[in-house]
């Protein structure tokens, strides 16, 4: 297997990444220690019931947490030891976040939830606007730029928040379960455009448990009980366990 | 660097929660505003003082006998028979640094004009007290030195007297009878109104005072001598000089003195100081409902941040910084503070100004309680925000993303 990702550079490397979570004197292992590449471009989908571990991951992953060991490398530097401004950074610039509950900020119009990452990396007003309303027209709502989050539905709210990830244009787009609040039609035009995001090369990490969701992406893992039990469709079927 | 950003995002929250906002506003306006008008009734009554105090003349030094004591038994202060008109005149001759000398007696009479009377003081004063008591004359002229020299049966009167003797008639040149002697009104004063201490200063006559000490009061002695001194700095040195030369003239030789040498600034200082105690006394009041103003601004934005704890998740997840986030509600609370303020100000002047108008104070409005009780405002603004600040700043973003 590693001779034939040679090719590919990999942009995601987890070694022995474990999450511990005191309650009391019991010591309760949220991750059990995952090893995991991801390369560039690839389009994984991370599966698993709940309570398995995987939201864990994903946030991790989404540099929103640090492990509580093991180590993490993003684009072949450490991520796992950095300050919460360091983490703050790379949430910014390299990782595009959509969340299951869309989580936009209700007192403000689509396209200014969209310049937020922009307002944090520093970006001026006018280029911000401009940039904002470039990736909204992306996602086709450019008619509904102004219009307050409450004004949208919930598939037009989705494609708000994946313009917002895109913002910054970062390499890596992850979505924790981005359809799992949305009916059949709108579920469609989200995972549409996920496809259209892996096929102009970005890595796109994908939380879900449906069977139909995680059969879009070329990767499908799954974790149960703090570890990566499958890892398919990458050619090999590999039952770690 | 997202300073203006911060401002506009912290100005929009207070706007879309206006009643809250201005409710916790409201603590800040009412501290400065009773900061500001409580200090203006503070200075009004300094003012008050001094200006009272002023009238009697700047940089003087009052001369009064000391008490009498006949064997034992001592009479009151002002009773002793021992300041001689010459003091005053050897004052004027040996000391420097002096602008007038006003030796003065006084004694009620009945004034006479034909078949009006009225009982009025009679002052016997020299051509200095003119100057020493800002007087000026309305009509005719002051005492001179001739008529003291000479010592003249003239009178200057005050306006309460020529209206009750004379009414609407004009006195000058007029004859009055004072303890059954002719005088001739030779100048009328120029209306003072009354004294701060509710005398009033129209209802006097004033004579030479060599006619007063010879003719009217049969006097050896004088009741004060005024000295106004050059310069302020110079009191000291003259109050000194005036000493040694009395206990000379007096041939004191180490005896107690006979006399009482007053010095109105020192006086002037006291009063000030125990009128800047009053105003500072009013003004930390006042001062307290600033303070609790802000503990206001801190408990609502502390509700605020809890509120909004799914918001700070959002931008912490989207990469806001501690600091952007501090920020942001830092400048909320300080916006608080400063619009407060503001408000705060134009109420307390307002107030003031209320106060004088109906409440028949004086007070005086100064830039001083203004500045400070804004920049405290200001400050209670940031004091009081840093804690729920940073508790925002401090949320872990999981945490505050899963928060409903």
């Amino acid at each position: 297997m590693a001779e034939k990702d040679k090719d590919r550079e990999v942009t995601i490397e987890l070694r022995g990444i474990k999450k511990i979570y005191k309650m009391g004197d019991q010591e309760v292992a949220a991750l059990a220690g995952i090893d995991l590449d991801i390369h560039k471009g690839e389009f994984a989908a991370l599966m698993g019931p709940s309570g398995s571990g995987k939201s864990t991951l994903m946030n991790i992953l989404g540099c929103l947490d640090r492990p509580t060991t093991g180590s993490y490398k993003l684009d072949g530097s450490e991520v796992s030891h950095l300050t919460d401004d360091e983490l703050a950074y790379t949430r910014n610039r390299k990782i595009g976040f959509v969340f299951q509950n869309f989580n936009l900020l209700s007192k403000l119009s689509a396209v200014d939830n969209v310049a937020l990452p922009l307002l944090y990396a520093g970006v001026g007003r006018s280029e911000r606007t401009q940039r904002a309303m470039h990736f909204i027209e992306a996602v086709g709502l450019g008619p509904r730029a102004d219009h307050m989050p409450s004004e949208l539905s919930g598939g037009q709210r989705q494609r708000v928040a994946i313009a917002r990830a895109l913002a910054n244009d970062p390499k890596i787009i992850m979505a924790d379960e981005p359809t799992g609040n949305l009916d059949t039609k709108s579920t469609h035009e989200i995972m549409e455009i996920f496809e259209d995001l892996h096929a102009q090369g970005r890595t796109i990490i994908l939380v879900t448990h449906e069977p139909e969701i995680a059969a879009c992406a070329s990767r499908q893992l799954l974790v149960r009980d703090g570890i990566i039990t499958r890892d398919e469709g990458r050619g090999v079927v590999m039952d770690i366990v | 660097m997202l300073f203006f950003e911060s401002v506009q995002i912290a100005l929009k929250a207070i706007v879309s929660n206006k009643l809250r906002s201005f409710l916790t506003m409201l603590g800040i306006i009412i501290g400065v505003a009773a900061v500001i008008s409580m200090v203006s009734i503070g200075m009004g009554v300094r003012s008050n003082v001094q200006s009272s105090i002023a009238s009697l003349g700047s940089n003087m030094l009052i001369v009064t006998p000391g008490a009498s004591n006949t064997k034992g038994v001592r009479g009151a202060a002002g009773s002793r028979k021992t300041l001689k008109y010459e003091d005053a005149q050897a004052i004027k001759k040996h000391i420097k640094n002096i602008d007038y000398v006003s030796p003065t007696v006084s004694a009620s009479y009945q004034i006479v004009n034909g078949h009006q009377n009225w009982n009025s003081s009679v002052m016997g004063v020299t051509p200095e007290y003119m100057g020493i008591q800002s007087l000026e004359v309305s009509a005719g002229s002051f005492i001179t030195q001739e008529n003291v020299d000479k010592r003249a049966r003239v009178a200057v009167i005050g306006t309460t007297v020529a209206t009750n003797l004379f009414g609407q008639e004009n006195p000058i040149g007029k004859s009055i009878r004072v303890n059954n002697q002719p005088f001739r009104v030779v100048g009328l004063l120029k209306s003072k109104g009354q004294s701060s201490m509710g005398q009033d200063q129209d209802d006097t006559v004033i004579v030479p005072i060599t006619t007063a000490m010879n003719r009217l009061m049969a006097l050896t002695y004088v009741r004060t001598i005024n000295v106004q001194v050059s310069s302020p700095d110079k009191m000291d040195q003259v109050e000194d000089e005036i000493e040694q030369l009395l206990r000379t003239r007096h041939k004191l030789n180490g005896k107690d003195d006979d006399f009482t040498v007053r010095n109105l600034t020192s006086l002037m200082e006291t009063m000030t100081q125990t009128t800047t105690m009053i105003t500072l006394l009013l003004g930390s009041i006042a001062g307290i409902s600033l303070l609790v103003g802000g503990i206001g601004i801190m408990n609502i934005m502390m509700v605020s941040v809890t509120e909004r704890t799914r918001e700070i998740g959002i931008r912490k997840a989207l990469g806001a910084t501690f600091s952007n986030i501090m920020l942001q509600f830092l400048i909320e609370s300080i916006t608080v503070g400063v619009v407060g303020g503001v408000i705060g100000i134009f109420v307390g002047v307002a107030g003031a100004k209320a106060i004088a108008y109906f409440g028949n104070f004086t007070t005086v409005v100064t830039a001083l309680p203004i500045i400070v009780s804004f920049a405290f405002s200001v400050g209670i603004g940031l004091f009081f925000g840093i804690y729920p600040a940073r508790k925002a700043a401090k949320l872990d973003p999981i945490e505050a993303l899963r928060y409903e």
